[in-house]
């Protein structure tokens, strides 16, 4: 990013952290990455531990301040857990990030840090990563007893079960949601910027073979080829009366240019020219048969 | 301790006596909220706490990745209702982080203002029941005065008393009158003085007070990094750790204020941190409102930030920038950030992932209250119960936002 415009949480430079931090980590490392000024090291699950006893410990990373889960169905791997890392003294933070699936447990950190305890069981409860080595993990933000890993993106929003309170048992009960109408989800994605949609009957178009190849190509220049085969190809050919020497045009089937016939009135001519009468009067009792209007000029 | 034995005593007849589990909450007034502490208690002293928290979980992280980046807005209200305007201003900046936004002077200057006039409200509340969970009632109602006044500020500028929703990616929502600026100056100068050090005076050196918080729960310099802490909790540890300052956003490097530290790192320390903090607000208030420049109270690029109503009426491409950022909303380029501020209650970060379409593919929110609470276990350890009380109400919890 060339110039910074917005008017987040300055921290202290991080010029050069990236390359310390990367070659401090070795092997440890999958990736680095310095994107919207934050530091994203990526590394090897099992390393975790270690990567973050040495951030800590060499570098100055003293609190660790979050453990975020993401969910990214479409990988391998589909879990991101990230770590937060806060140093008080050089005022920097760096974010480490391992990926994990379901059955792939992530070394616990609460060997390095008491607090790592409630985030990693947060992040086991929403997502289902099991961190191993932590001693307690139970879930924490969800209901006692609830199945599931809700913020999994294949956890429906409104969840499955919903709670009442029965005035017949006289306590909270549960049952399966049920929604009179349904959450209103809106898609915004634009055909034109990208968005590939599978429209209904979309699916036809690629399992159709290629049209069969025809000996004779099908044209509709003549009458006779009205595409709707016999009798109706015979009928169009036959020409319906006024003949084709005649000027008549029936439904399409005549000739295109009429011909022209004289009736032998004599065409009218032009009006004679009227003489200018500027002061004469008005003729007989224009007003009676006008109903009151003006009068017509040139009458 | 299970298993030890009493003296004999006419009402003990020799037989071991085991400790005890009691039920703190789930409702109980000093838990500040919906908290279910299971306490195993040795008579009246501690021996272990293990708070379960989420009663008051709603998804919201879940409800925001439905919803577009203005829709999730109003969400980070309900999370800290004690001081919503903080809540959003994390929000909004991981926003502008990801789309690189500028944002007009006066905008930030509102913000800083608006975020401070929070702090000050929170406090009050914390304050207040701080004071009350330990036996005091009057500074309490003297400091809901200030609270309410707080409020109506708020009610003035956004239209809403608590949920104003009004920090907004690019700026702020609305503008303030010239009145509401001078009001708020005036009550600076006499209201919020008069009141708070009133209050003050009833407690600080209230020997009940005293007798209830100093000494209590002292977490060492270490123990509070390693457990995470924040705000005033890490402050009253005597660390001088103030994202205002080290990491400043907005308009806080212009500003001139003081961090106040602790001594001793116990619950006395705890609540004389925020309410030095007070004043502290009061005075980057004060800044505020005699620096506030003239000018746009949003960016201009109107990709982003819709148009005025007034231009919707003339131009056709306001109207169209109108409809298509309130039913689309704006895309923001695809990546991640994390963005902390200083809330009242310590860092309150946003961990935004965006894929580049109109809609958060992931937003964590760190709750301050989460590691604080996790600490209950060890700050309580040997204290006795009445005490759970003043530490409950330093630590400064609000569920709303520690379940999300």
């Amino acid at each position: 990013m060339a110039t910074v415009l917005h008017s987040a949480p300055r921290i202290a430079s991080s010029e050069g952290v990236l390359d310390t931090l990367s070659a401090a980590l070795g092997s440890m490392l999958v990736d680095a990455k310095e994107e919207f000024e934050e530091l994203v090291l990526t590394v090897r699950r099992d390393s975790i531990e270690d990567a973050l006893r040495l951030l800590r410990d060499e570098h100055q990373y003293q609190q660790l301040m979050e453990i975020a889960g993401a969910d990214y169905p479409s990988r391998v791997e589909r879990f991101e857990v990230v770590y937060m890392l806060l140093s008080l003294t050089k005022n920097h933070r760096v974010m480490v990030k391992v990926t994990a699936a379901e059955n792939t447990p992530v070394p616990t950190v609460t060997t390095l840090w008491p607090v790592a305890g409630w985030l990693e069981r947060e992040v086991f409860d929403m997502y289902g990563v099991v961190f191993a080595g932590n001693q307690d993990l139970r879930r924490i933000l969800t209901d006692y007893g609830f199945e599931g890993h809700p913020f999994r993106k294949d956890f429906p929003l409104t969840g499955y079960h919903e709670l009442r309170y029965s005035e017949e048992d006289k306590r909270v009960v549960y049952e399966p949601v049920k929604l009179a109408q349904d959450l209103r989800s809106f898609d915004f994605l634009s055909p034109w910027e990208g968005a590939d949609y599978v429209l209904p009957g979309d699916e036809k178009a690629s399992a159709k073979p290629a049209a069969p190849s025809v000996a004779e190509p099908k044209t509709t220049e003549k009458p006779g080829q009205s595409g709707a085969a016999e009798p109706s190809d015979s009928k169009a050919e036959q020409k319906v009366a006024p003949s084709a020497t005649t000027s008549g045009t029936i439904a399409g089937q005549g000739q295109s240019v009429p011909t022209v016939k004289t009736s032998g009135t004599p065409e009218p001519g032009a009006p004679e020219p009227t003489a200018s009468k500027p002061d004469r009067p008005a003729e007989g009792p224009a007003s009676d048969k006008q109903g009151g209007g003006p009068a017509p000029e040139g009458s | 301790m299970s298993g030890m034995t009493l003296e004999r005593s006419p009402t003990n007849t020799g037989e071991s006596v085991d400790n005890y589990t009691i039920n703190f909450g789930p409702q109980h007034p000093a838990a500040h909220g919906v908290l279910r502490m299971v306490m195993e208690l040795d008579g009246e002293v501690i021996e272990r706490v293990d708070p379960h928290v989420g009663l008051l979980h709603r998804g919201t992280e879940k409800l925001i990745e439905h919803k577009t980046y203005l829709q999730a807005l109003p969400y980070f209200d309900r999370l800290d209702y004690c001081s919503p305007l903080c809540m959003e201003h994390s929000y909004v900046l991981a926003i502008e982080k990801l789309l690189n936004l500028e944002v007009p002077l006066r905008a930030q200057y509102l913000r800083v203002l608006f975020a401070e006039l929070t702090r000050i409200c929170n406090h009050m509340l914390n304050l207040g029941s701080h004071v009350m969970d330990v036996g005091a009632m009057t500074p309490n109602l003297w400091l809901f005065e200030i609270r309410e006044d707080c409020l109506n500020f708020f009610e003035r500028a956004s239209g809403a008393r608590m949920h104003a929703a009004w920090f907004r990616p690019g700026g702020v929502h609305q503008d303030v009158p010239l009145k509401l600026l001078t009001d708020i100056g005036d009550w600076l100068d006499s209201r919020l003085p008069t009141l708070f050090e009133d209050a003050m005076s009833l407690v600080v050196d209230n020997r009940i007070f005293k007798q209830r918080n100093v000494d209590i729960a002292k977490v060492s310099r270490d123990d509070s990094i390693a457990w995470g802490f924040s705000g005033p909790m890490i402050r009253g540890a005597g660390i001088p750790w103030d994202l205002r300052k080290s990491q400043p956003y907005d308009v806080y490097d212009r500003m001139d204020f003081d961090i106040p530290v602790g001594t001793n790192s116990d619950c006395y320390d705890r609540f004389m941190v925020r309410v030095e903090e007070v004043r502290q607000s009061a005075r980057i208030m004060k800044q505020c409102l005699r620096e506030m420049p003239e000018g746009p109270i949003a960016s201009t690029d109107r990709k982003i930030v819709p148009p005025k109503r007034a231009e919707m009426k003339s131009s056709m491409e306001s109207l169209i920038h109108h409809f298509k950022l309130y039913t689309e909303g704006f895309h923001v380029p695809a990546g991640e950030v994390y963005v902390a501020t200083e809330s009242p209650k310590g860092e309150f970060g946003v961990y935004l992932v965006s894929d580049g379409s109109n809609k958060p593919y992931r937003c964590k929110i760190r709750p301050t209250a989460f590691s604080h609470l996790q600490a209950m276990d060890m700050m309580c350890k040997g204290h006795m119960l009445p005490d759970a009380t003043a530490i409950l109400g330093a630590i400064d919890v609000v569920f709303g936002e520690c379940d999300r």
